[in-house]
């Protein structure tokens, strides 16, 4: 139920997910993207004044831009992410996690009219909420969804140590659980290891940094590495 | 295999594929990478490493990597030259065509509440003031007096541009809403049909009442064959929006919205246009006072009747020869 995954088969058999992005994150996104185009209203304001009249119109012509295309512009152009999006990791995709497409984009963001009914992106928070994947309405007409964008994160280089064999009957869960721990080594303060590698004392018969060098040896050992 | 062998197997194909991702594919040679074949062994690649339960930092680093490969592999194209001008010539037409019946109705409900309110404000003249404020009305009444010249050329190219601008973001505005309104189950495009009909149906009724025929119709009609039968376009549009959560016929209502959009759309690209183009006409030359009044209907006329052939003709040859 609190799952967000969002998976798409592609035509190679192969599994993508993604996290569907919730209302929150959008809301804050949406706010960021009308600082920036007040901004730019004000500064352009500031320019055309000295063109008087015909600055009325040009600011008009802009202002009617930003509003309707300026999402429609980055989401195409800059790979799904407006510069609100792009601040809290989100993209805008479609359900096939393929590049959102001009069409859908312009379907997207027209419809913004009506999720913002009564007032303040009402309907639109409320279609969210309510639906599988948090799309708004214009997000449910033109097939796509913002999801967050991965931080690309590359495999890791795990600590040196000598490889030694495993005990015996270590499972396959356990195999995996032991290396994902030294995957995490970066993340986890030194003190921390050694305290989950001390919950392994029956079976490793070591303690603190004896326990936890044991475990990563074994850790190279499944990954691979010989002597 | 242990992990460890298959990362130093094929660790270089990743870190070519990713490099060549990261330069946006561009400054690469294309020669230098096969992306379809490289995108088909990586999949297997990751689908390998998944079977063989290898660690979930290797997995998610592959399937992000997959996850480019693939945004890049079916990236749309959908701005071709040729895409447009066929539109123009034909697929816009033939959209509204295919849609009559959308666009039918759309027209019912702008031209009978405008027809209702027109006759009715020509006959009573305290109707107007239930669309409008006294003020607004005083307003509207001053702006077509013939003996107030504000409409005139003399108020200068900058006005003009300045209204343009007026028009673009107003007009456009009220025809994306009414578009946009049609998904709460064409509730939206009805309310914005009808309401709009009533207002320019009352202003008509009440400045012809008035009499102050020979300023407002020489405006109004030019840039009104554009700016009219946009409003019902877009109207037309919403409504198949509309009708595809009302009745989604024989496939799910997400389905149904989906497909409805995407005709819609054909659409919208073409209201979009006109309603360019009438902001020009309005700003540019609909307010001209310099050319006769009977020039300007002349051309008006002529407009109305470019605009209708359009739709009835534009495209039909193509589509009876493709049969």
């Amino acid at each position: 139920m609190l799952d967000t995954t969002y998976h798409v088969e592609t035509p190679e058999g192969i599994d993508l997910h993604a996290r569907a992005a919730g209302p929150v994150p959008r809301i804050l996104a949406y706010a960021v993207d009308v600082l920036y185009r007040t901004l730019v209203l004000i500064a352009l304001g500031i320019g055309l004044a000295v063109a008087d009249t015909a600055g009325i119109g040009i600011w008009l012509v802009c202002s009617f831009l930003l509003e309707w295309f300026y999402p429609v512009f980055f989401e195409v152009l800059r790979g799904g992410q407006t510069p609100g999006k792009k601040a809290f990791g989100l993209m805008v995709v479609n359900d096939n996690l393929t590049p959102i497409s001009w069409g859908a984009s312009l379907v997207r963001n027209l419809l913004r009219f009506a999720d913002f009914l009564p007032f303040a992106y009402a309907t639109g928070v409320i279609a969210m909420t309510l639906g599988r994947h948090f799309q708004r309405l214009g997000d449910l007409a033109a097939g796509t969804l913002v999801v967050y964008r991965e931080a690309d994160k590359a495999p890791v280089a795990l600590p040196d140590s000598t490889p030694l064999p495993p005990p015996r009957n270590l499972k396959r869960q356990d195999q995996q659980a032991l290396v994902s721990l030294f995957e995490r080594h970066d993340d986890l303060s030194e003190a921390r290891q050694q305290e989950l590698a001390n919950l392994l004392e029956p079976i490793t018969q070591k303690r603190d940094s004896a326990a936890l060098g044991y475990l990563r040896s074994v850790a190279s050992w499944l990954l691979g590495g010989r002597e | 295999m242990r992990q460890r062998d298959f990362e130093n197997r094929y660790r270089d194909s990743w870190a070519q594929l990713e490099t060549w991702l990261k330069g946006g594919g561009k400054n690469a040679d294309p020669a230098t990478l096969d992306l379809p074949a490289a995108y088909r062994n990586l999949c297997q690649q990751l689908a390998v490493a998944k079977e063989r339960q290898y660690t979930s930092r290797l997995i998610d680093h592959l399937n992000q990597l997959v996850m480019a490969a693939h945004h890049r592999v079916y990236r749309q194209q959908t701005l071709r030259r040729r895409g447009w001008l066929h539109y123009l010539l034909a697929g816009f037409p033939q959209a509204v065509r295919a849609n009559g019946r959308a666009v039918a109705l759309a027209s019912a409900l702008f031209l009978l509440p405008a027809l209702v309110m027109g006759i009715g404000t020509y006959n009573n003249d305290a109707l107007i003031y239930a669309v409008m404020s006294p003020a607004d009305v005083l307003s509207l009444e001053s702006m077509y007096d013939p003996g107030n010249r504000v409409l005139g050329r003399e108020r200068g190219s900058d006005t003009d541009l300045a209204m343009f601008g007026f028009y673009i973001k107003n007009n456009i505005g009220i025809a994306f809403r009414t578009f946009a309104g049609g998904i709460l189950f064409g509730l939206g495009s009805i309310f914005f049909l009808v309401f709009n009909g009533v207002y320019l149906g009352a202003v008509f009724g009440h400045i012809t009442r008035v009499g102050f025929v020979s300023t407002f119709y020489p405006f109004v009609i030019g840039h009104g064959a554009f700016e009219l039968t946009a409003i019902v376009l877009a109207g037309a549009a919403g409504l198949l929006l509309g009708r595809s959560l009302v009745d989604p016929g024989q496939h799910r209502r997400s389905i149904a919205l989906r497909l409805a959009s995407v005709e819609a759309m054909k659409i919208m690209y073409g209201t979009f246009l006109m309603l360019v183009i009438a902001a020009f006409l309005e700003a540019f030359w609909s307010s001209s006072a310099a050319t006769p009044i009977s020039i300007k209907l002349g051309v008006g006329g002529l407009l109305w009747l470019v605009v209708f052939a359009y739709f009835a003709l534009a495209g039909r040859r193509e589509a009876t020869g493709a049969h």
